[in-house]
């Protein structure tokens, strides 16, 4: 589960890591005030504006309505209205964004924290994450922050530090003072940053996060180290234990239908492709994807209805993909193990007549226990469905839809 | 216990489970565990008991019930055991049987935390003992022992191991190698987590020393990088024919599949480039999961 930055950065606050300080606001007319209480309580006298969404890319991405950037710097309190109005409720599109814009319903008006003091400003990039290889967390940074890492790691990959923490011990105190001294700082810096360090691990390990990216992590002029932003991922698995987490998902990031799809424990994701699929298990549910790729289509979701596919949950299954009006032709692929395939076969022909006018061609492959019985039931129902029991029959037929 | 008779059994097994093993249920009282405990049985897998604490001097499914794994092993000779055992419990589960000396630890449940799956994995490191999963179908010898959920017909007997990161498609695998009449002889579902006990790897090295194991299939999708390491260890070591499929071409970058560890994160992890990387290493790779049975029949008439 994403979540938003406003929301990354209070789990860090809650655990003592520094942060660039904000106030979220949803609707333009609490600007002011929002902007007022922030330097009440910071003595900023510039704001950053900030919209929220869950994507990267924001400072250099366009409101499409406006033509302002997802980030913007107002220099005095003067400013604000019309910077708020430049980026909230317009829809803003970034590289990460995938061609679509999203709406920003909220935006984070932060304090400035590129004063100007005594010592240099310095821009750091850290990240926690489970490394998956070795089964441990472990701590990535470097020196260049406030650009996409990706591109650091392609130019300069020996500007990339790691540091692996040990699961049953924990980060320790020279590890975190070894990657301040790696950072090249010094003195109070130094300090800040190794204090910095440990509070973001144990925020990390406390949330139950699977990432946290925080690009940058700024070293101030006076020497305080802070995170001006926070990308922050929850394990899904493990929202169990934080209640108080869980809600802070926003679903109007998610897409509606998915969401939709979630209610009913179906395991669905929508794609941008012409054939439907509804498959058990999630490995064969991919490889049925790839098969409508082999056959000349395109999926158009993927969708795992897992061991218990009933008449309900087909039907379910259907509704939602017949929902998106780029389907052309919807493959079922059932393995029926401990799941018996005529049971299937009866749930898709009670599915197809309660949802009554279906037009695309419906191709059923049912394969496993009673995969005969399943396939004479369908033959037998007069419904307008193609029925195939081997995998590569499967992948011939929708090839041969397409091609009408 | 007696380590020497435990050591000499472990060299009959075919890979991992076997007629032999003496398998407990933990999570066996409740309804999955139930369920495919009696499917087991039915299978003619040597379930010898299970565990759920609180319940134990109980008899359930005609076999005893045990407080704790430990008293399972001291009473019943326990060396395998299966975990239907809920998320938020299950690595307390998984420790509970490495502690108590069992050898092969199937972890079935899906959805445990992965801070939970770290510290397992750093538990058992010192633990003489092989896990399997989580979230997995489990492990099956055709015609022997079924440790899992897995539908057994499908599974004749034969000589071709099978190693996969998903249930379902690993019964249309057996389903092919069945079907071009070559069976299979142990079947691994290693699971789709982000941290698993056994990897592709170590599944491969298990199938490669197996001396009724003719040949692999190695069955892997999107994320991570397990497939790849497979593959070099193989490219180095291996001695049999092994035919690869990777799932998840068509996935979105940064979107999860389904597994947990379905999930597309650089370059690296792509279908596209661990098929790339199987390929160079000598492995025989389907694009089509359709052609699995196929290109394997096909690499047995070479040899022949």
């Amino acid at each position: 589960m994403n979540l938003h930055e406003y929301q990354g950065k209070s789990i860090l606050k809650s655990y003592g890591v520094g942060i660039q300080e904000g106030v979220v606001i949803d609707s333009a007319d609490q600007a002011t005030d929002a902007a007022k209480k922030l330097t009440e309580e910071t003595g900023t006298e510039w704001y950053v504006v900030k919209a929220q969404i869950h994507a990267g890319g924001r400072g250099k991405g366009t409101v499409e309505e406006t033509g302002s950037h997802g980030v913007v710097l107002a220099k005095g309190i003067d400013k604000i209205p019309e910077v708020v109005n430049g980026i909230l409720g317009g829809h803003l599109e970034t590289a990460q964004t995938n061609g679509k814009a999203k709406k920003v319903g909220k935006v984070l008006i932060a304090q400035d924290v590129y004063y100007p003091g005594e010592s240099e400003i310095s821009e750091i990039y850290m990240s926690v994450l489970l490394d998956r290889e070795s089964g441990q967390n472990v701590i990535v940074y470097s020196t260049e922050g406030g650009m996409d890492i990706e591109t650091v790691a392609e130019k300069t990959p020996e500007l990339i530090y790691k540091e692996a923490i040990d699961p049953a011990l924990g980060l320790q105190g020279f590890q975190a003072r070894k990657i301040a001294f790696k950072l090249g700082l010094s003195g109070a810096a130094f300090k800040a940053m190794a204090k910095f360090v440990n509070s973001l691990y144990n925020a990390y390990v406390g949330c139950d996060a699977s990432m946290f990216e925080i690009n940058p992590v700024l070293k101030t002029s006076d020497d305080k180290v802070i995170a001006v932003d926070a990308k922050v991922t929850l394990d899904e698995n493990a929202l169990y234990r934080h209640k108080d987490y869980a809600a802070m998902r926003d679903i109007s990031e998610e897409d509606p239908t998915e969401v939709e799809a979630k209610a009913d424990e179906l395991n669905y994701v929508k794609l941008d492709g012409n054939v439907g699929c509804m498959v058990n298990g999630a490995g064969l549910a991919m490889a049925t994807m790839d098969i409508i790729k082999f056959s000349g289509g395109e999926p158009a979701n993927f969708l795992d209805v897992g061991g218990t596919a009933n008449a309900e949950r087909v039907e379910k299954a259907f509704r939602l993909i017949l929902k998106d009006k780029n389907v052309k032709a919807l493959l079922v692929n059932i393995f029926g193990g401990i799941v018996r395939c005529d049971r299937v076969a009866q749930g898709i022909v009670d599915a197809y007549n309660n949802i009554g006018d279906i037009n695309v061609p419906i191709i059923v492959r049912l394969q496993g226990t009673n995969a005969i019985e399943a396939k004479k039931l369908i033959e037998d129902s007069g419904l307008s469905v193609h029925s195939v029991t081997l995998l590569q029959e499967a992948a011939d037929k929708v090839a041969e839809v397409l091609a009408v | 216990m007696n380590s020497f008779v435990v050591t000499k059994k472990y060299k009959k097994m075919a890979v991992l489970v076997n007629k032999e093993s003496k398998v407990i249920v933990q999570g066996f009282t409740g309804s999955e565990g139930t369920f495919h405990a009696g499917q087991m049985i039915e299978y003619g897998t040597n379930v010898v008991g299970g565990v759920t604490p609180g319940k134990g001097g109980q008899t359930h499914l005609d076999r005893p019930v045990f407080n704790s794994v430990a008293e399972a092993v001291e009473k019943a000779g326990a060396d395998v055991s299966i975990i239907f055992v809920p998320p938020a419990f299950a690595a307390d589960a998984i420790m509970e049987a490495a502690e108590a000396g069992i050898k092969v630890i199937v972890a079935i449940t899906e959805g445990i935390p992965v801070a939970d799956m770290t510290k397992v994995k750093s538990y058992i490191t010192n633990k003489d003992c092989t896990l399997i999963g989580p979230n997995c179908p489990g492990v099956i010898t055709a015609g022997q022992a079924k440790v899992g959920i897995m539908p057994g017909f499908i599974f004749k007997e034969g000589k071709i191991g099978i190693v996969s990161k998903s249930g379902t498609l690993t019964y249309e695998a057996a389903d092919q190698i069945s079907k071009v009449g070559l069976g299979v002889t142990t079947a691994i579902g290693i699971g789709g987590d982000p941290i698993i006990g056994t990897t592709t790897r170590d599944a491969v090295q298990l199938l490669m020393a197996d001396p009724e194991t003719e040949g692999i299939v190695v069955i892997g999708e999107i994320g991570g990088n397990l497939e790849a390491e497979a593959a070099e260890w193989i490219k180095e070591h291996g001695t049999k024919p092994v035919v690869g499929f990777i799932a998840g071409e068509t996935a979105p970058k940064g979107r999860t599949m389904g597994h947990a560890g379905a999930i597309v994160g650089g370059e690296d992890d792509t279908a596209e480039a661990k098929k790339r990387i199987m390929r160079a290493c000598g492995i025989t790779v389907v694009d089509s999961p359709a052609h699995i049975g196929k290109a394997m029949a096909e690499l047995f008439a070479v040899k022949a």
